[in-house]
């Protein structure tokens, strides 16, 4: 499709290939030591992910030449988890365990789904006796018959199961009996996702994360298979990692058993793509692609986070992840002729086929900015004054609602930059109210894939304690969590502490505490450049 | 920002609303977490059952006290129990309304109407889809005009009415009646069976007819929080809009930094501290909780303290983060604002004040005087 090389200026160091599967774009950068984009490219995304990421490594590769060899990670973030979600494709069909009966059968599972959604995932719930009080006091005895005859009853119509027990996070034993219980019964090749590995106390949305991670197993499978096969038809000796929602890498193996960690990477990488390309350490970011356009705020260089859980595709869930708010307007966005006014769908990736620009029917807001600016070294056809007049009007709207979308995100801060990437950015002016300034990084196209290629090493690490020992456990948890991230590739001297998690474990005799800390860093070799702008 | 207010507006300046639909339900969470200071248990999870009974059962009717018939009985329900469980282990079918049959068994008398113990919180919003589910309005006030951990904190003991029978019912399926002799014994009691049952049940307690409500509650709380909701959700620079809205002052806005937080003997315990940042920045501000946001200190010294209302918000939307959902990291705002009068009264504060709580401190009453002296030290 399309690509392009800067001047190689340092080949002396490791090199860095981000990839980004997007809905329309796969697109990938090889990024240097020094933080420069040496080789990028655009290329479809195919129906079988795989297609895509082959022909776009193969692109940024080809253009590396002989430094190929200087290729020591491969790094690949995806909105594909998201984009089945919203879109309610190829999701597995699950059933959920809820152990905890009589206790929360005042919500059913799945509670607040959008319902066609509820409907192409849920294969049927089972609410059994199990689970325990905050006290380790089991609610009821675990009902392992009730499960069994409701598996019997659901035989063939499930591709995985969810297991969610009340205070399973802090007791869980009950939950890894049941998938060996569920294994045993159905057999070992079904997939079974335990809540207590997935997320934290709060039972719906850790529920609610648990079944969507069931039902992506098969859509990670296409992902992480697809980046193993290209890497080692590539012949690369890199390691292969995955973007988490936090901006962290994660092996592709644990990718492939948590997809549900994957979901919030895309935009995190847009954001933290932007911010490395601009130098900017808060700004507003807004990515504007085919179908939408994603804001988020940088806050001293991190994106900022949602405080509450955060609906995906309409299902809330509480992973920590950058705080994003979505507008239906890009550069497919079609422009209704009759009253002038953007709507709601998009051409999405049949923007080459049907836009006027490209000997297309349909107007479209790229359209809209052709008209007005001239775009893509391309020309319109001859218009008739109604469809000018339109195509006029819609980017005049299109103007007022990305203002609007800067004025809701910026919350009343006004003397931000903001700082526009992503495909469609043409769609965004160069004046826009309550922004300082408009800041179009060059490369910003592909800020997605850069984002991927700078993401943090991580490092976790828990303690167990004594109440009256916490603040010691807190701190020795972070020390090694921050020695962990080193070792994982973090640059030493911007290594953080990004979260701590609490759980009480506390079993009848004395309270114990489970303390869980999580340091973050940007990779010692690369992601160093923007720090020298500070 | 506006930081400099005279008083808080009282609950009964809102314009009062006559019934709750399933579109008001958004903002009546978001305004009763605002005035949950902390506690009462997140709204997120009740918010969604309470949708889920509007849509079946359609809006729930809403009575002014003034409006109340001769026939018409009242009972005040809430959850008990530390918020740091009850968003884990949620709640049981039917067991609000395995209490209100047992009321109506022991006492004979007909509920028509539900009111909400404490408007702060889940206990504000849970009780709305009960009535639901019942066919039972919901009264237009509650027994603090906040949220505070204990049974006697409540406008009805302020008032000196009898405690009567009081009825829990927890997601066992266990169902216990008690008869204290005084709303300090059925604290004792109740918190005991809540312990028992894992650290959360439903309680109600006040049978009520027209006549014994005038005087003893908190009225207009439910329109105040659906009208706090409302310009929490429309605003566009939302932390600003609720100091406005409630006339309360910004104490520090930061990062937070360190969340102690234990549940013990049936209460969520510990503490929260906030680093400041941009105008805040270098100071170190700890808010002691019990269940709710209870005192406020800086540099050893005691800022606000209850029965004044403390909120810890969200830096960016303003929304109210309750105590089981703060998280290391999180941009926060901490917001102070005058609490009914009825608390500073000395029977309020004998009941709700620093005191009552084990602080050895004499109350100062925030947001007039007080609110200078904040005003000079920043």
């Amino acid at each position: 499709m399309s690509a392009g090389t800067s001047t190689v200026t340092d080949t002396s160091g490791e090199l860095a290939i981000g990839i980004d599967v997007g809905g329309t774009n796969t697109d990938a950068v090889a990024l240097s030591g020094t933080g420069e984009v040496v080789s990028w490219t655009k290329q479809p995304t195919t129906r079988d992910v795989t297609g895509g990421i082959r022909a776009a490594l193969a692109e940024v590769l080809d253009q590396l030449g002989d430094d190929r060899g200087l290729v020591t990670r491969v790094m690949l973030g995806t909105t594909h988890a998201t984009n089945a979600i919203v879109n309610r494709r190829d999701l597995g069909r699950v059933v959920v365990i809820r152990l905890g009966s009589p206790a929360a059968t005042s919500l059913p599972p799945l509670a607040g789904w959008p319902r066609e959604l509820r409907d192409v995932v849920l294969a049927g719930s089972i609410l059994a006796g199990g689970g325990h009080l905050v006290d380790g006091y089991p609610i009821a005895p675990l009902d392992r018959d009730l499960i069994r005859r409701e598996l019997d009853a659901l035989a063939g119509t499930f591709d995985a199961v969810a297991v969610c027990g009340i205070f399973s996070p802090s007791f869980p034993e009950q939950e890894l009996e049941v998938e060996a219980l569920v294994q045993d019964h159905v057999g070992v090749d079904i997939p079974v996702s335990l809540s207590h590995e997935i997320g934290a106390l709060g039972l719906l949305e850790r529920e609610n994360a648990t079944v969507l991670n069931a039902s992506l197993y098969a859509v990670a499978r296409d992902v992480t298979n697809a980046l193993t096969t290209v890497v080692a038809e590539e012949r690369l000796d890199a390691t292969t990692y995955f973007a988490q929602n936090d901006g962290t890498l994660m092996a592709v193996e644990y990718a492939a058993r948590y997809p549900v960690l994957t979901i919030g990477s895309g935009p995190a990488n847009s954001i933290r793509g932007a911010a490395f390309l601009s130098g900017a350490d808060n700004a507003i970011i807004i990515d504007v692609g085919g179908t939408t356009s994603d804001l988020g705020v940088l806050v001293d260089r991190f994106p900022r986070e949602s405080t509450l859980p955060r609906e995906v595709g309409g299902v809330r869930t509480n992973f920590r992840m950058p705080d994003i708010l979505s507008v239906g307007l890009g550069g497919g966005t079609i422009v209704d002729t009759a009253t002038g006014v953007p709507r709601h769908d998009s051409v999405g990736y049949r923007l080459t086929e049907e836009a006027l620009l490209f000997g297309g029917t349909t107007p479209t807001l790229t359209d809209a900015a052709s008209l007005q600016f001239g775009i893509a070294d391309r020309e319109l056809p001859p218009l008739d004054r109604a469809t000018r007049q339109a195509l006029e009007h819609a980017l005049g709207v299109a103007h007022e609602r990305i203002e609007s979308a800067v004025e809701r995100m910026s919350l009343g801060r006004t003397g931000l930059p903001l700082v526009v990437v992503g495909g469609g950015g043409f769609l965004v002016p160069d004046a826009v109210l309550g922004a300082s300034e408009v800041l179009r990084p060059a490369r910003g196209n592909v800020a997605n894939a850069v984002g991927a290629a700078i993401a943090l090493a991580g490092g976790r690490s828990d303690q167990l304690c004594d109440f009256a020992d916490r603040a010691a456990a807190i701190e020795e948890a972070g020390r090694s969590a921050i020695e962990k991230a080193i070792q994982a590739g973090a640059d030493p001297r911007s290594v953080e502490i990004v979260d701590v998690l609490e759980t009480p474990v506390s079993y009848a005799t004395r309270p114990t505490l489970k303390v869980s800390v999580k340091a973050a860093g940007p990779l010692a070799r690369i992601g160093t450049a923007t720090r020298q702008r500070i | 920002m506006s930081t400099n207010h005279p008083a808080a507006r009282s609950a009964a300046s809102a314009t009062p609303i006559t019934s709750i639909t399933l579109a008001d339900v958004p903002a009546l969470a978001a305004g009763c977490a605002i005035f949950g200071t902390g506690g009462g248990g997140a709204v997120q999870t009740p918010q969604l059952g309470v949708e889920i009974a509007l849509e079946r059962f359609g809006p729930v009717p809403v009575k002014q006290v003034a409006d109340l018939d001769a026939d018409d009985v009242v009972v005040a329900m809430s959850g008990i129990g530390a918020p740091s469980v009850g968003f884990e282990m949620l709640g049981a079918s039917g067991q609000a309304e395995i209490i209100v049959e047992e009321i109506e068994r022991l006492t004979g008398k007909r509920i028509t109407t539900i009111m909400a113990t404490e408007i702060g919180g889940s206990n504000g919003v849970g009780p709305v889809g009960w009535a639901a589910s019942l066919g039972l309005s919901i009264l237009d006030a509650d027994g603090m005009g906040r949220a505070f951990p204990e049974a006697p904190m409540t406008a009805m003991n302020v008032a000196n009415l009898p405690p009567g029978y009081a009825v829990l019912s927890d997601v066992i399926g266990n169902v216990s009646i008690l008869r204290p002799v005084s709303l300090a014994w059925l604290e004792r009691h109740a918190r005991a069976l809540t312990v028992a049952s894992g650290a959360i049940s439903i309680g109600a307690n006040y049978v009520m007819d027209r006549d014994t409500v005038r005087g003893a509650v908190i009225e207009g709380s439910v329109s105040r929080a659906v009208q706090v909701g409302r310009r929490l959700l429309t605003a566009t620079d939302p932390v600003g809009a609720l100091t406005d809205e409630l006339g309360a002052s910004l104490i520090t806005g930061g990062k937070v930094v360190d969340i102690e937080r234990r549940t013990e003997g049936g209460f969520t315990r510990g503490s929260v501290t906030v680093e400041g940042i941009g105008e805040h920045r270098g100071r170190l501000t700890r808010v002691e909780i019990q269940n709710e946001n209870l005192v406020v200190m800086e540099d050893g010294a005691v800022i606000v303290s209850v029965p004044d209302l403390v909120t810890i918000v969200d830096s960016e939307t303003g929304d109210a983060i309750s105590t089981e959902m703060l998280r290391f990291g999180q941009r926060v705002s901490v917001l102070a604002w005058a609490c009914d009068p009825l608390w500073r009264t000395e029977r309020g504060l004998e009941l709700a004040g620093p005191r009552a709580f084990g602080y050895d401190l004499d109350y100062e009453p925030f947001g007039m005087s007080a609110d200078e002296t904040i005003g000079a030290t920043r």
